[in-house]
Formats: C-alpha cells, structure tokens, sequence
C-alpha cells in the first residue's frame, strides 16, 4: 500500500440492526486531497463519518490510517490518531467558553498524578486557543464568551478551530455550513480553502452543490447504503453529480450495488 | 478573499468584559431578605424596634448580633455539606434524592463504630457490637461511613449511567431503600454514646467549619480542575462531551459517589452533633439540600451554577428560618414562605436563560 494514501476503507458495513445503514463502503483519498461526500437524506453519509470517526462501532469491514490499520473504541481514540471531526450537530458546551470547548476531552493539566482531579492550565488552553483561531484567520470578539452567546457561524468556527489547534491528519467536516447565512458560509469556506493551502487533507459531507464544486478534488456520491460514484471534479458537473444521486446513474464499477 | 473578520470585535481576550456573574444576584437577594427582616423589626408593633442583624444591646463586643450569625449558618450547615453533592449531580442534570436517608443510615452504621464502651462507668446500653466495636479510634467510624457512602453513590450512578434509570427514579430507589437500612440496622432502636473524639466532630461550630472547608474545596475543584469541567461539559450537552471522548458514564459514577460521600459525612456530623444516631434523621434533609442548590443559581437543566451560589442559597434559607423565628412566626409559614422561594429562584432562572443573547 502506497505510503500516500490517508485513508482507506474496505468493505465498510453498518447494520443498525436489521437497517442496513451503510453495505460495503470501498473508500481511499490521498495526502492533500479535498474530498466531497455527497448523497441523499439517508444515504449513509453521516453513517460513514461515524465509523471512521469511532463514534459508533462498525459491522463489519477494515479502515486503514495513513497506512495502519486501525480500530477505534471511541472518538478520542480517533482523535489521538489524528483525526479531527467537526459534526453536524455541533459537539460544543453552550456553557463553556472557547478554550474549554477546544480543549475539551483533552485538557491541559498540571499535578496529573492527582486523576480526575489534575489541575487545569487555563493560562496554556488560552494561548493555544489563539494561536489556533489566528491559524485559521477565525477572529471572535472574546474568547471568554460562552457558546451560548455566539453567532452560528462563530460556533462552527470556533468547531473548526480545534482542528487548527490540533495539528490533525485528516480532517472530515459533516455539513458545516447547513445553519449558517450567506457570510458565515463565506467565512468557513475561506477556512477549508486556508486548509487546502497548508495541504491539510479533508472530508467534507455536504449537500450544497456550488461548495462542493468550488472547494474539493473530488466527489464521492452515496446512495442507500452504497458508494456509487467517485468523480474527480474536472470531469463532471453538477447536473451529473445529481443523477447519481437521484439514482438516474451510476458509475459501471458500482453497478452491482446500484440495486 | 472576503474579510473573515466578524463585526467590529477581533481577536481579543479582555478579563474585565466577563459578565455580572450570578451569585450577585444571590446575594443581592440576600441582603434584601436581611433587610426586610431588619425592617420589620423596626416597624412591627409587637417587636420593640429590636434589630435583626446588629447588636443593640450591647452583648458583644462587634457590632453585628453574633449569636444569630452563628445560629444561621449552624442551622444550615450539615444540609449545606449535602447540597455541596447534590449540586454537582444537579450540573450533570441529574438528581439526587436519597441524600436524605443516606444522612441516617450512614448515621446508624458509623455510630456504631464510635460508640463508647462504658457510660458513667456502666456498660453502653445502646451498645449494637460487643467490646471489639468501642472506643475505636474515631477514623475508623468515618471511614466506614464514607465508604458506605461512596458504595450508595457507586450504585446510583451505575444504574444512572450504565442501565440509563433517570436519575429521578434510581434515586428515589435509594431513598426507600436507605430508610430500610436505617431502620433494619439495629433493628429500629437508637444508636447512642458516641466516644469523645466522635463527639468532637459535631460539636459547637465544627459544623460550620467542616461545610465552608468543603466549599471552599469543591469550590476549587469544579472551577479548577478536569473533574469539574467535565461535570459542567456533561450538564451542558452529554452527547458533546462523550464525542469530546469524556467517559460520560464513568465520570457519572464519580460525581454520584462524591455526593452520597458528602451526605455520608453530613450524616457523621449530625450524628456526632446530636450524640446518637437514629432511623429516622435526617427527613426532608434531600429535599432542603436540592433547595439550596438551586436557590443558589444550580440550573436544573445542568451546566450552570456554582458552590459559591449554593453556600448564598443555603445561608438564604438559614436567613429565613432565622428571620421567620424572629418576627415570630411558627413554622407553617417558614415552609410556605421556602417554597415560594424555591419556585420564584426556578422562575428567575428561566427567565435568564431566555434572555440570553
């Protein structure tokens, strides 16, 4: 296997019990690339994110990180690998400030001999924090506010910030932009461009075609269940991508799980 | 490339622009409650202008009456060592209702290891274990009560966490179940005649020494540490903090066994306060703890509050149990007048949280 390749899946399977949520899922991107996963409602996009993300435990199947197989217990596991999730819920605190919210699960801590009860460096989560936000050009007015105070579009930053923070291998995005107006929109996809320059590789789950388009290399189209296109941007278009979509096509490696 | 930047604000960290933070209000409320009291000492006829909070006959040396200071916080303390718990539980959006009766059955079974073996030269009559049990040294009856306390604690949490019971039925559970331990644990008779050192524990103001040292401990510990950032995380939003990989469940366990430990101890105090332990202490105690909790700013929907807001609350209802007594009035109306508080506090904090930009 090619040292180059991030990610790889084979044969990814979710059943939530008898819903089969996602069939076989054969997935690969490179180093720097942008990656697109599109699809319908239900398409198993989410579902996906969740099984590379150690969120929910796969049925079957294996991921490969940068070359290592690898199998999560949970998110912080996957974290600790290196990859950074900004979910579409919003996983945020609303009564936590911006560095607890980006430190979060992973503080920093003095006295770690005490447990659960080490100590917080608040001096050194705040430091960190800025560095991360001017990283990515996120500017919020105080970094002291709760998130319960902030703008829609100052909450997905401030999610996508922990990435900056982070120094992640792969960073997947599940709809960042679906709450956010016209310029909070504009605001994130300055960000993942920002990424695109520092070569940071990415998923990005989203429903708006224009985005789509504009941002990645290439674009993965789910259909109940099961991948059934892999298109690289250059070579098709919105129209295209619509019919795999609706299911009016589907690419002739995929056929026989286009059922 | 548009600018990213958002209104007028930039990227700044100013310490003075935090918020007026909640606990004034409590204590705005607090000196109002004072005042009112002092008020009405002045004005109602039959009270011949005595003063609630000063000195006004001279009988001690500062100017504040300092038998009624000390009578309010001794009143409200071995409650207030529970609501110190029962807040944390309450951030994570829990409950805890079996404070109450945890306070008497850990008041029989640690007193029964601090008993003393001879009374007035005669044999302890209230003696539960032969001799091996008495005059032991006062360690080992906290130490068992803490650990019968953290083992409650263990049970609430892991039927809370791991078998998703609602924090509201497991502990009402409890509730039963600890008033039958109580009762079951010498067979419904008091346990009496502590040792001296047991007695020390709860004697004079060691009551209030031991709850505003825990405040001040917890209070350091929720603001300070990972325990508390997770316990404010898991009241705020539980699915966050689990995707943030916090073992929602096991941090659960731990905030639970830190808040029967807390009621454990309290029922030490009582116990050694009173000098005997009996089966039916401690009633309603659960029930003024979660008063104070959320008199004091604790958001029952989690994630908000403070220890310092529940040492305001707890001295809010001693000020009224205090001032109620000092106009006169029996204690029918300090029970109506404390529920009116306790939903007027749960009013005002919804309405804060709507308010909220």
């Amino acid at each position: 296997m090619s040292d180059n390749v991030v990610l790889r899946t084979q044969a990814l399977t979710k059943h939530y019990g008898g819903v089969h949520a996602l069939q076989s899922a054969n997935f690969e991107m490179k180093k720097g690339e942008h990656v697109a996963i599109m699809g319908d409602n239900g398409a198993g996009k989410s579902t996906f994110v969740r099984q590379i993300t150690g969120v929910e435990q796969r049925t079957s199947g294996n991921v490969w990180l940068y070359g290592e197989e690898v199998n999560f217990a949970g998110p912080l596991d996957a974290r600790e690998a290196g990859i950074e999730t900004v979910f579409q819920t919003l996983a945020l605190a609303d009564d936590l400030d911006v560095p607890d919210n980006l430190f979060l699960g992973r503080e920093k801590t003095f006295a770690d001999w005490l447990g659960p009860f080490r100590i917080l460096d608040y001096k050194g989560m705040r430091k960190a924090t800025m560095a991360g936000l001017e990283k990515t050009g996120v500017k919020i007015p105080n970094i002291r506010n709760t998130i319960q105070n902030m703008s829609g579009g100052q909450r997905q930053c401030v999610a996508i910030a922990r990435t900056a923070t982070f120094h992640s291998r792969l960073t997947i995005m599940d709809e960042p932009t679906a709450a956010l107006g016209v310029q909070e929109t504009g605001q994130v996809e300055n960000i993942i461009r920002t990424l695109k320059e520092q070569g940071e590789p990415l998923i990005l789950v989203s429903h708006n075609m224009r985005q789509v388009m504009d941002l990645v290399d290439r674009i993965i189209v789910f259909r109940r269940g099961r991948i059934c296109a892999n298109l690289k941007k250059e070579e098709t278009d919105g129209q295209d991508v619509v019919a795999y979509i609706t299911g009016a096509k589907t690419q002739p490696e995929y056929e026989e799980s286009a059922t | 490339m548009a600018d990213t930047s958002h209104g007028t604000g930039g990227l700044t960290f100013d310490t003075t622009k935090r918020s007026w933070p909640n606990e004034m209000n409590i204590l705005l409320a607090l000196i109002i409650i004072i005042v009112i009291f002092e008020i009405l000492g002045q004005i109602l006829p039959y009270m011949n202008d005595q003063s609630f909070l000063f000195d006004t006959r001279g009988r001690f040396d500062t100017i504040f009456n300092e038998a009624r200071l000390k009578i309010i916080i001794l009143q409200v303390s071995i409650i207030g060592i529970i609501a110190l718990g029962v807040s944390q539980v309450i951030i994570t959006a829990g409950i805890d209702l079996s404070s109450g009766p945890l306070v008497a059955a850990t008041a029989m079974i640690a007193m029964s290891f601090g008993q003393t073996e001879l009374v007035n030269g005669n044999p302890n009559p209230k003696a539960l274990f032969g001799v091996w049990a008495m005059d032991l040294p006062v360690l080992v009856p906290i130490i068992v009560g803490l650990t019968f306390g953290a083992m409650i604690g263990a049970i609430n949490g892991t039927f809370i966490a791991y078998f998703r019971i609602p924090p509201f039925i497991a502990t009402l559970g409890m509730f039963l179940i600890l008033r039958g331990i109580a009762l079951w644990w010498s067979g419904g008779r008091p346990v009496s005649f502590p040792t001296e050192s047991y007695k020390f524990i709860g004697s004079g103001m060691m009551p209030v020494v031991w709850f505003l040292s825990l405040a001040a401990i917890f209070h350091l510990i929720l603001r300070y540490t990972v325990y508390g950032k997770h316990t404010y995380a898991i009241g705020s939003n539980e699915e966050a903090a689990r995707m943030s990989g916090i073992n929602v469940r096991r941090h659960k366990v731990l905030v639970y066994m830190v808040a029967s430990m807390l009621a454990a101890f309290a029922g030490v105090v009582l116990s050694a306060k009173a000098s005997t332990a009996q089966a039916g202490m401690g009633e309603f105690y659960e029930l003024f703890a979660i008063a104070m909790a959320v008199i004091g700013g604790i958001s029952l929907t989690g994630g908000r509050g403070s220890i310092i807001g529940t040492v305001l609350g707890a001295m809010v209802l001693g000020v009224i149990r205090s001032g109620f007594t000092f106009v006169k009035l029996d204690g029918s109306y300090q029970l109506m007048a404390m529920g009116g508080i306790i939903i007027a506090a749960v009013i005002l904090d919804q309405y804060r949280q709507r308010n909220r930009a």
